[in-house]
């Protein structure tokens, strides 16, 4: 039975222990089963991964009602990648996260943010899981109304500024989503992603060029690619250490997998690539967006905000690695998803570890932090080296594929592109390094003790798993190679057009 | 509203009808037009009245903000209880055929009652705290 409803499950268990943390309220016993349910979901997405691997695809009928009727789960390669990406990165934020919470969340309001946590958790998986269109959506806004609140949470009077203009930028994303996913249905009749996806070479008409814009504006907004990407940088600085770990290692990297599932399991690469240079748009997109948030990095004085600027940077790589089109893009984009969902999750868990012991996180009161916090800094400056993109870090691998694409498609000028911008990444990463390591304890710096071991463990896990990917690339580029196959060679999951 | 006489009365005398149409609404909805969410809502909308003519203190006392709470959240396990009892009987999440060996349709038509109760007790929930919730700030 277990077998047979695991997709069912895998959006299930988070789902219902959500509204169970509000009617537990003892913030001990919540935070037990958060715990326990985090690490159950994790359990699931690997193992849907597995036997995807194994055996193929897997569909599932909602409610016994059978696709193109009914609502169906359907986990290929790519999904089944995602999943284990956003499950694993819950389970080990959550687990990292309590000491960082007694800080920073009301002890009042602590069921209710375990409980925005899990919801958010389960609409990413969601969104991740199904197969159906408007499915896609609802899940969408489940993730994203919680994600409003977590962040909200955030002590400080700027959260809120902060939570309300990502409302808004969100609300319009998710209404460009909408209208796009209405076109379509009024197009073809379906909401079934497979099923539609045999039906959609209308060709040429304007009504499905018209919601390809809607949702290629749209999806972007919500992956904060740039120039659409002004409300992270404060959302991701004023949310609790928690809520920006969580949300920067998994949100937009769900948003970029739902660009890749529409773009190219729905309209197809022909499509989607072929005539109205919307590759083009991305690239270019994609490169100035590199550029200038990595730029903006370099002069930002909070550590939360410079990674946040970054995580927009790094966007830029996925999306230049999807806009290539390619198998080699592709599963350079692919692999940067994971791997940087890895690195930057593990670089906001260190900086909630210096925010929980330094008290502040802004650069030039850190002097030496690195002789105080040695662990923590390790960690930090690990990080740092898989964003700039060193060998031997997990993100090296990726940018290794992605300028194999460039250079395979003759773009050199891009590869060139490729390199500079890790330069930038060196300077904001090196600003950080310089403060920590070659400045004598000053202020804040000295009276700051090494992270608890609840959080650091964690915490050095996930900074070790980079490495890890770094030297064993079976498994994410492995993985990630296969999704893009299957994504442009079979056009669509299992049809049969 | 203290001087209010007439608005006083007159929903006193109302608050039971529309609770009750509430009910009747909830439990007609597989028959005819409509079911949990309209239901919840005109539920909530009998004690949003009682706030707005008796003050949100009162409203308070009938339905103090914890115990709303609380059942906002029992509205959606009811809901997820349900599909995973589907599950339990050997279905998918949310077939409730599963839970008729004999007759398919009377499983779903049992499924469909319980899971709009959830719906409705939730709905209705979530109305009167939001409400409650808007009326009370800066005060709490």
């Amino acid at each position: 039975m277990i077998e047979h409803n695991l997709p069912a499950l895998q959006v299930v268990i988070p789902l219902v222990a959500a509204p169970l943390c509000v009617v537990i309220r003892n913030a001990r016993a919540v935070y037990g089963m958060t715990f326990v349910v985090a690490w159950l979901t994790f359990a699931c997405a690997v193992a849907l991964f597995i036997r995807v691997a194994d055996s193929g695809d897997i569909v599932y009928a909602m409610g016994g009602w059978v696709a193109p009727w009914g609502i169906e789960y359907r986990v290929d390669q790519l999904s089944g990648f995602v999943l284990v990406l956003v499950a694993g990165m819950g389970a080990v934020v959550a687990t990292w996260a309590p000491r960082g919470l007694a800080a920073e969340v009301a002890p009042s309001k602590r069921h209710l943010f375990w409980a925005l946590y899990l919801l958010c958790l389960s609409g990413l998986l969601g969104i991740a899981i199904t197969g159906d269109l408007f499915n896609v959506f609802v899940f969408l806004e489940i993730s994203a109304l919680s994600s409003y609140g977590l962040i909200a949470l955030g002590g400080r009077r700027k959260a809120l500024p902060a939570a309300f203009r990502y409302l808004i930028m969100g609300t319009i994303g998710a209404t460009f989503i909408l209208i796009g996913i209405g076109l379509m249905y009024m197009m073809t009749g379906t909401l079934n992603m497979a099923d539609m996806a045999t039906r959609l070479p209308v060709d040429g008409h304007r009504t499905v060029l018209v919601a390809f814009a809607f949702l290629t504006v749209g999806i972007s907004l919500k992956a904060a690619l740039f120039p659409l990407h002004a409300w992270l940088p404060d959302a991701y600085a004023y949310a609790p250490s928690t809520v920006s770990a969580l949300l920067a290692a998994t949100a937009t990297k769900v948003s970029v997998y739902i660009l890749l599932r529409f773009f190219l399991s729905v309209f197809g690469a022909d499509f989607a690539f072929g005539g109205m240079g919307v590759g083009q748009i991305l690239m270019v997109l994609a490169v100035v967006g590199m550029f200038v948030a990595s730029a903006a990095a370099i002069f930002q004085g909070n550590l939360k905000r410079m990674l946040a600027y970054s995580s927009v940077a790094q966007i830029g790589y996925m999306v230049l690695g999807i806009s290539l089109a390619s198998t080699a893009g592709l599963t350079g984009g692919i692999v940067h998803l994971f791997n940087h969902g890895l690195i930057k999750g593990g670089m906001f868990m260190a900086t909630g570890c210096i925010l929980l012991r330094a008290g502040s996180v802004e650069r030039d009161e850190l002097a030496g932090i690195g002789k105080t916090m040695p662990w923590t800094m390790m960690a930090w400056t690990l990080g740092g080296l898989g964003l700039i993109g060193v060998p031997g870090t997990a993100g090296f691998v990726s940018k290794w594929y992605l300028l194999q694409a460039a250079l395979e498609q003759g773009h050199v000028w891009l590869a060139v592109l490729l390199l500079l911008s890790s330069l930038l990444a060196v300077a904001y990463v090196w600003r950080v390094v310089e403060q920590a390591y070659f400045k004598k304890p000053a202020g804040i710096g000295v009276g700051a003790r090494e992270a608890p071991l609840s959080m650091l463990l964690p915490t050095l896990v996930v900074i070790g798993l980079t490495l890890f990917f770094g030297f064993w690339t079976d498994f994410p580029a492995g993985a990630a190679g296969a999704a893009a196959e299957s994504l442009l060679g079979g056009a669509l999951m299992g049809g049969t057009s | 509203m203290r001087g209010h006489a007439i608005l006083r009365v007159v929903s006193k005398l109302l608050i039971p009808y529309v609770l009750l149409f509430a009910l009747y609404v909830q439990f007609h909805g597989d028959y005819g037009p409509g079911g949990g969410f309209q239901a919840g809502v005109i539920f909530a909308a009998a004690f949003i009245l009682y706030g707005l003519i008796y003050g949100l203190s009162a409203l308070r006392r009938a339905a103090p903000q914890r115990a709303v709470e609380l059942i906002s959240a029992v509205g959606v396990l009811i809901f997820a209880g349900t599909g995973i009892a589907a599950m339990l009987s050997g279905g998918e999440f949310l077939n409730y055929g599963a839970f008729s060996q004999d007759y398919t349709a009377q499983g779903q038509h049992l499924g469909i009652i319980i899971i709009e109760l959830g719906v409705g007790v939730t709905v209705a929930a979530v109305m009167v705290l939001i409400y409650s919730t808007f009326a009370g700030r800066g005060r709490s």
